[in-house]
């Protein structure tokens, strides 16, 4: 089964992306910030991951940054899903590997169209 | 509003734009002419509608055909016709038009999102066929959809849908809460308003047609109609795109699926003497 890890801060935001995500038949964890995440990806990596940008702790890029250097950290497919919405933070998760980006507020649809996007469905 | 005012209203846009209003459609004519009662001053759509019986008001009638359109739409919609047109009608095009001139009409256009998915797609095929030129005619019968799509200017939900992050980032930049598509793709398509009912010939020869969703709201004669006069538009080797909902089969054999695709359709050489003669006749 595909596995993806939803990070936001926001709890609301997880339970909206887990409830989205297992309808399309990925299994589902969870983390609260960027270091939760490394440390979840350093036990198992998952397919995919949908990002945050914004959070205390460790923010998302610093995340993808971190994770790329990680054994088998280039692996998941990052789809970042962050309320900055101008040109230079999307260029810049771009260049860190992200494959997609979505800009909140977002829905079901958004969500579906950009992981067949970027071949996870 | 009463049955004589809805079935007045069926009548006119039947013969305006072709659309087959079902029954049950309170609920779609109340949500879709609110807007355009206000707009002109009428108390409600019951007055609205009267007024479409007993006046003969041009203008008012457009508004309101305009305003029973719909015009969903989005980028890169259904993938399958975007990528059939890289993997199989472009190559066969690029080897039989020795001069790279290739005519492409989206027949209903509306917000734009169709005929400009096509302009980024070229531009990304670019180095592979350097020699290729697309001439995008992009049409609708809806003024309000052809304003918005010249101006290429999106929300941020319209470029969520359908298109890629990396092709938003290189034909896009940010104008306050939307986003404005670069002059040089909306300088590759022509934007005109045409009604489908009319007579298609002066659209002049296509290679190909991308005639979707707008189908499914016409009869079975006037979609018979508007296909039998794209067929008459191009050429023996030239394609039509159906949305994914809509088919040829039990309505013309102007047209043949074309095997192994789905919503991509050739023109059926056997049908093309019956179509010929009915040009000419029309011609005469
Ligand atoms: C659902 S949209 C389809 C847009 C696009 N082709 C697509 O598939 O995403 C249908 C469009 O058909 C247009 N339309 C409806 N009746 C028409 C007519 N008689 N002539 C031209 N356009 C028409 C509407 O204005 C609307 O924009």
């Amino acid at each position: 089964m595909k596995t993806c890890l939803v990070v936001d801060d926001s709890r609301v935001i997880r339970k909206v992306a887990r409830r989205i995500l297992e309808n399309l038949q990925f299994e589902v964890s969870e983390a609260a910030d960027g270091l939760e995440a490394l440390n979840a990806c350093k036990a198992t990596m998952p397919t995919a991951i949908l990002l945050d940008w914004n959070m205390p702790v460790m923010d998302g890029i610093t995340f993808l940054r971190q994770l790329r250097k990680e054994e088998g950290g280039t692996e998941p497919v990052v789809v970042f899903c962050t309320t900055e919405n101008d040109m230079s933070h999307i260029t810049e998760a771009l260049t860190e590997g992200a494959s997609e980006y979505i800009m909140k507020p977002f829905d079901g649809d958004i969500l579906e169209a950009k992981f067949s996007e970027v071949g996870l469905i | 509003m009463t049955t004589e005012d809805i079935e007045h209203l069926a009548a006119l846009l039947k013969q305006r734009s072709g659309l087959i209003l079902g029954t049950e459609k309170t609920y779609l004519i109340e949500s879709r002419l609110s807007p355009v009662a206000r707009k002109e001053g009428f108390s409600n759509v019951a007055a609205l509608l009267t007024s479409l019986r007993t006046r003969r008001d041009e203008k008012l009638i457009y508004a309101v055909t305009d305003a029973m359109t719909t015009n969903e739409t989005f980028f890169f919609r259904d993938k399958t016709p975007f990528d059939q047109f890289k993997s199989d009608v472009l190559p066969a095009l690029a080897k039989a038009r020795l001069s790279g001139d290739l005519k492409i009409w989206c027949a209903a256009c509306s917000t734009g999102q169709e005929p400009y998915s096509l302009a980024m797609m070229m531009e990304e095929l670019r180095p592979q066929y350097p020699r290729i030129k697309l001439d995008i005619l992009a049409t609708d019968i809806s003024e309000r959809c052809l304003e918005k799509a010249q101006a290429g200017l999106y929300t941020q939900f319209e470029v969520q849908r359908g298109l890629p992050i990396q092709m938003m980032v290189k034909h896009f930049e940010k104008v306050d809460d939307m986003w404005r598509l670069s002059s040089k793709i909306r300088q590759a398509v022509r934007f005109k308003k045409l009604n489908l009912l009319e007579d298609l010939r002066l659209v002049g020869r296509q290679d190909v047609v991308y005639c979707r969703n707008v189908l499914i709201y016409f009869d079975i004669e006037t979609k018979r109609r508007v296909l039998e006069q794209i067929s008459t538009l191009l050429p023996d080797d030239g394609f039509l795109f159906l949305g994914a909902a809509e088919t040829v089969l039990g309505i013309t054999d102007a047209f043949k699926p074309m095997p192994g695709t789905r919503g991509l359709y050739i023109k059926n050489p056997a049908a093309s003497t019956s179509a010929m003669p009915r040009l000419r006749a029309g011609a005469a």
